[in-house]
């Protein structure tokens, strides 16, 4: 049992020991030991994969939602823009048409206004031919008589005459 | 170690005396260097304290057949061991000197001492000594420690850990993600075993040592232990080696060829010197640790004898300081060199099963 030189009972017994300890921790402790630290890192780097997967769809979705939240919004300008134009143009085709017609209307009345002128100066062209036509007849038939006669009978005739 | 923590708790008349009861008591003068070692080589006796010495059995293998009996038969009235043994089945007689057993003659003429082998003049002495119970001890410890915690993970599944088996598991991935991964690659699952065997063994017959009353084991700064522990590196090494390793050996690729010759023998010497490096370097370092704590004490007593008492009073402010500082220091030196024996290890065999490049 000197210091450097190492003893035969103490490496035969050194020897079973760790052999025995070596054998039995191996089967007994390691073995599980190690596996269940093994499955427990597999777990959490599921998790963590799953967790990671499950990110990347969340945002992926998001993005899908946002872009059907813009295509919806560009939607909606695009039919309010076309409803705007639409009710303009109809607007405009309703003035075109009230000035069309009331343009029409004008014109006709111009034009009854202007037969209807045409018509009473016939009538008074007549009118005022008869009455010339009496006036003589009436100037002639007192002329025949009386000279002065004659004078009061137009004076009448001209006083007769109602110009209306 | 416990004789460390006697001097600290008793009171210096008794640790006189036991310093007075190592070297037989034929003087009164105080040997510091025969105390040390006394305490650093392995025993036949457990000795708590003055006084109070547990005899382990001495077995025997001689050529007249197996010997088992107490080391208590050598003590006498005094628990000195200078009586002798005569055994009734085998008619040996055995006497005890200095830390060795061996078989005198009637005059009390050594005939046979131990040895590895059985002869006229030798015998093989399996003793459980202080150390073979340390191991033991150890080795119950470890089975214990490691059979509870795995029934804990066997319960708790992929939980979270807790108690000892979240202690153990900060060990055991340390050992596996610092030392074997890095050091051994992708392979490195089937050293595990080994790996986590040699680490606990080696930090646990540390620790052991550093606990006082146990009658100052010194396991892995025994020779015989660390030897074996390289040993089984060393085999483990040699069997799990692949072609390229040997091929590196016997011719370095790149090595012109009148290189050879000289480098083959240099490659034998490293092959052979890693194990022995691995097993001075344990016991080398734990011996070390345990002689200058022992040697911080001693100072007391060497002042005492030499200068008084008053002034080993003052002496032994400072030798307990230091000694307090050095138990520190062994206890991160415990595991330093778990690590480093089991790193070394990993590194050994990640050459062995190492991929030609």
């Amino acid at each position: 049992m000197d210091l450097v030189t190492p003893g035969f009972g103490l490496v035969v017994w050194m020897t079973i020991s760790f052999l025995v300890v070596f054998f039995l921790l191996a089967k007994f402790a390691w073995k599980p030991i190690l596996k269940s630290l093994k499955e427990r890192e597999e777990t959490i780097e599921d998790a963590l994969e799953a967790a990671e997967k499950a990110k990347k769809e969340m945002r992926q979705l998001k993005e899908s939602n946002e872009a059907m939240l813009n295509q919806a919004r560009e939607e909606r300008d695009l039919l309010l823009k076309e409803a705007r134009e639409s009710k303009n143009q109809v607007i405009a085709e309703a003035k075109n048409k009230a000035k069309e017609e009331a343009d029409k209307i004008l014109a006709s009345a111009r034009d009854e206004i202007k037969n209807e002128k045409a018509k009473a100066i016939e009538e008074l062209k007549n009118q005022v031919a008869a009455i010339s036509f009496e006036i003589a007849e009436k100037v002639l038939a007192e002329k025949l008589s009386d000279a002065d006669k004659q004078k009061e009978s137009v004076t009448n005739a001209i006083n007769e005459i109602n110009f209306n | 170690m416990s004789i460390v923590f006697a001097l600290f708790s008793l009171t210096l008349p008794v640790v006189a005396s036991e310093a007075d009861t190592t070297h037989s008591g034929d003087t009164e003068e105080f040997k510091a260097g025969e105390l040390i070692m006394h305490h650093v080589l392995d025993a036949h006796e457990i000795h708590i304290a003055d006084g109070l010495s547990f005899p382990l059995p001495i077995m025997v293998y001689t050529q007249n057949g197996f010997d088992v009996f107490s080391f208590g038969n050598f003590w006498d009235d005094h628990h000195h061991p200078s009586k002798t043994y005569k055994s009734e089945s085998t008619g040996n007689i055995y006497a005890y000197d200095h830390g060795h057993v061996s078989i005198v003659d009637e005059a009390g003429e050594e005939i046979a001492h131990s040895g590895w082998g059985v002869s006229d003049a030798s015998f093989m002495d399996l003793s459980i000594t202080k150390n073979v119970f340390g191991i033991f001890m150890a080795v119950a410890l470890m089975l214990w420690i490691f059979i509870s915690t795995a029934r804990a993970y066997a319960k708790k599944g992929i939980a979270a850990p807790s108690g000892l088996q979240s202690m153990m598991e900060v060990l055991i991935l340390f050992v596996r993600d610092e030392v074997a991964k890095p050091s051994i690659g992708k392979k490195y699952e089937r050293f595990m075993p080994f790996l986590l065997t040699i680490f606990f063994f080696i930090c646990i017959g540390n620790l052991l040592g550093l606990i006082p009353f146990l009658g100052g084991l010194n396991i892995t700064g025994n020779i015989a232990v660390t030897a074996t522990l390289a040993f089984f590196t060393f085999m483990l090494t040699s069997i799990s080696a692949n072609r390229g390793y040997w091929l590196h050996i016997i011719a370095p690729p790149g090595v012109p060829w009148w290189l050879l010759p000289i480098m083959l023998p240099i490659e034998l010497i490293g092959l052979f010197n890693k194990p022995i490096v691995l097993c001075l370097r344990l016991f080398a370092n734990i011996t070390a640790g345990h002689i200058i704590i022992l040697s911080f004490t001693c100072l007391i007593f060497i002042f005492n004898q030499s200068s008084g008492a008053g002034v080993a009073y003052g002496v032994s402010v400072g030798s307990v300081l230091f000694s307090i500082f050095m138990m520190c220091l062994e206890l991160l030196v415990a595991f330093l060199q778990a690590y480093v024996f089991t790193l070394l290890s990993a590194l050994y065999f990640g050459q062995a099963v190492e991929e030609a490049h």
